[in-house]
């Protein structure tokens, strides 16, 4: 129940990758047979990954390390290379934290950024992106769908205004690719940050969409590779495996979304109406199919996380990127959530392996372990002696 | 993450729930920063002859809270003052140490209790100690 943080690698992507980790090691930029055959693999991929999100060109997709290198590469890449025609950045209270803290970096290195807020679903409106830009405004990043509370955003309509101000969108779609059909063409997006791990591919990888013409900084300097935008030598299985990943989300995406619906709502009505003191975070309908988040008044996320995982059942607070900071979710503050209530949340993200035995099992522990902290809880009115 | 022995705090807490008549109160923490704690405590002959607690928050924080109450019961009061932050978290084998300052709250919701208890019997005494859980620092997002 905690497919946010890292899906299952499957056992046809790991298959695709395996010749490539043993028996074909070779450099795709050696002129002899080993590096042409490696070549031909990566060449391979970046055409399955083009066609997952409908891009015109495979050349349009440059492989790097992961999403978080993407998505740095995005913003501080078109940040420095288009200084010269103005310095000021946009994007959203609820970004991952990747975003935020490179945003924020660039404050200190002399850019300006604004922040646009969300509404209590999540939602940005395009009509206060459309307030913020101004004629120096080289780049608005704005997330494809939340990856906490599921919320996907009116993209062509943002995308809309970044052409007309001549801006660049980037959009991170680390939590929508895979899970909603996404198209660049369609939704005028410039730049889009792609992650192999959250869709059943392995670590350690990911792409950069720079659609053409897109003028941008390489992060990573050196002998050339990828259109001269991400120099090392390319990670030959990693890639391999992100391909037959992302062939496969577009081929089984459609009935995905539809049998995780139907978990999603349940549970949406179940721990709604079989929970004391359970608030759903975000849209009841217009959210990503395989995420459920909601928060439990007088009780704190950690020690329901720690309770359930003493049931086997692995879910998440908030990102797990912010788990080391103890802080309460940004995202949930952003929408209006206070700090105290923000505290008790419950994230639950699904993907290609979880059952209906799976989601029976969440449905018939959470009340319980939710009544148990309760009981507990200084701030209930009901535990007063 | 947390040692085993924190870990059975955490999951068999030991005298959760309140007193009736408590002859002392604490409650420190702060539901905004993710922790909160109560000990109730019943006095006799100055021995805590009972102690109870409710907390809100993360396994360190249930499992400190557990913890002190063990620690504390039928010890006198002045044993009960010399029982530190650094005792409960020895006494857990450990705390992660991004734990240590703000869920290892359980001493001074101790202390914060007796305070109460000498309060209500109208004996004046000196502040037992600074208030850590004041100095919170959290850095603000951007």
């Amino acid at each position: 129940m905690d497919y946010a943080s890292a899906s299952p690698v499957d056992p046809r992507v790991s298959e695709a990758m395996l010749p490539f980790v043993s028996e074909r090691p070779g450099n795709p930029s050696s002129i002899h047979f080993a590096g042409a055959e490696a070549r031909e693999a990566v060449e391979f991929a970046r055409r399955q990954v083009a066609e997952l999100i409908n891009a015109e060109n495979p050349g349009e997709i440059v492989f790097t390390s992961g999403a978080t290198e993407s998505i740095n590469m995005a913003i501080k890449g078109v940040a420095f290379r288009n200084a010269d025609k103005g310095k000021r950045l946009i994007t959203t209270t609820i970004e991952h934290m990747s975003v935020l803290n490179t945003v924020k970096l660039l404050t200190t290195r002399g850019f300006d950024a604004t922040l646009v807020p969300v509404d209590g679903f999540g939602f940005v409106d395009p009509a206060r992106v459309d307030e913020a830009i101004t004629k120096d405004t080289t780049l608005i990043s704005v997330s494809y769908a939340n990856g906490e509370v599921g919320s996907v955003q009116p993209i062509k309509d943002i995308g809309k205004i970044a052409r007309e101000h001549g801006a660049y969108l980037h959009v991170d779609g680390v939590a929508a690719v895979g899970r909603t059909p996404v198209d660049v063409r369609v939704d005028s997006i410039d730049l889009m940050s792609i992650s192999s791990n959250d869709i059943c591919g392995p670590k350690g990888v990911g792409a950069l969409y720079v659609k053409k013409g897109v003028k941008i900084e390489p992060l990573i300097h050196g002998g050339g590779q990828e259109r001269g935008l991400r120099s090392g030598s390319e990670n030959v299985p990693g890639i391999v495996g992100f391909g037959k990943a992302a062939e496969m989300a577009g081929k089984e995406m459609s009935g995905e979304i539809a049998r995780l619906k139907k978990f999603r709502d349940r549970m949406i009505r179940e721990i709604g109406s079989g929970t004391k003191g359970a608030h759903l975070n975000g849209h009841p309908e217009k959210r990503l199919a395989n995420n459920v988040n909601f928060r439990f008044d007088y009780i704190e996320g950690e020690a329901l996380i720690l309770r359930l995982n003493d049931m086997g059942i692995a879910a998440a607070t908030s990102s797990a990127c912010t788990s080391k900071t103890l802080e309460p979710s940004h995202v949930l503050r952003g929408m209006g959530v206070p700090p105290e209530e923000a505290q008790g949340t419950l994230l639950l993200t699904m993907g290609r392996w979880t059952s209906d035995e799976d989601v029976n099992y969440v449905l018939e522990n959470v009340p319980g372990i939710v009544d148990l902290l309760r009981k507990m809880s200084p701030l209930n009115p009901e535990t007063e002696a | 993450m947390y040692t085993d022995r924190c870990m059975d705090h955490f999951r068999n807490p030991r005298n959760v729930g309140t007193i009736k008549n408590p002859d002392g109160v604490g409650r420190v923490g702060n539901p905004v920063c993710g922790d909160m704690m109560e000990i109730q405590i019943k006095v006799k002959d100055e021995v805590i002859t009972d102690i109870k607690f409710r907390t809100f928050g993360c396994g360190a924080a249930i499992a400190t809270s557990s913890m002190i109450t063990e620690l504390a019961k039928g010890k006198t009061i002045e044993e009960a003052l010399k029982i530190t932050r650094g005792d409960v978290a020895d006494a857990l084998e450990g705390l992660p140490p991004i734990k240590m300052h703000c869920s290892n709250l359980a001493a001074d919701a101790l202390h914060s209790a007796i305070q109460d208890y000498y309060k209500k019997k109208g004996i004046k005494i000196e502040p037992l100690r600074k208030k850590e859980a004041d100095e919170h620092e959290h850095a603000a997002g951007i």
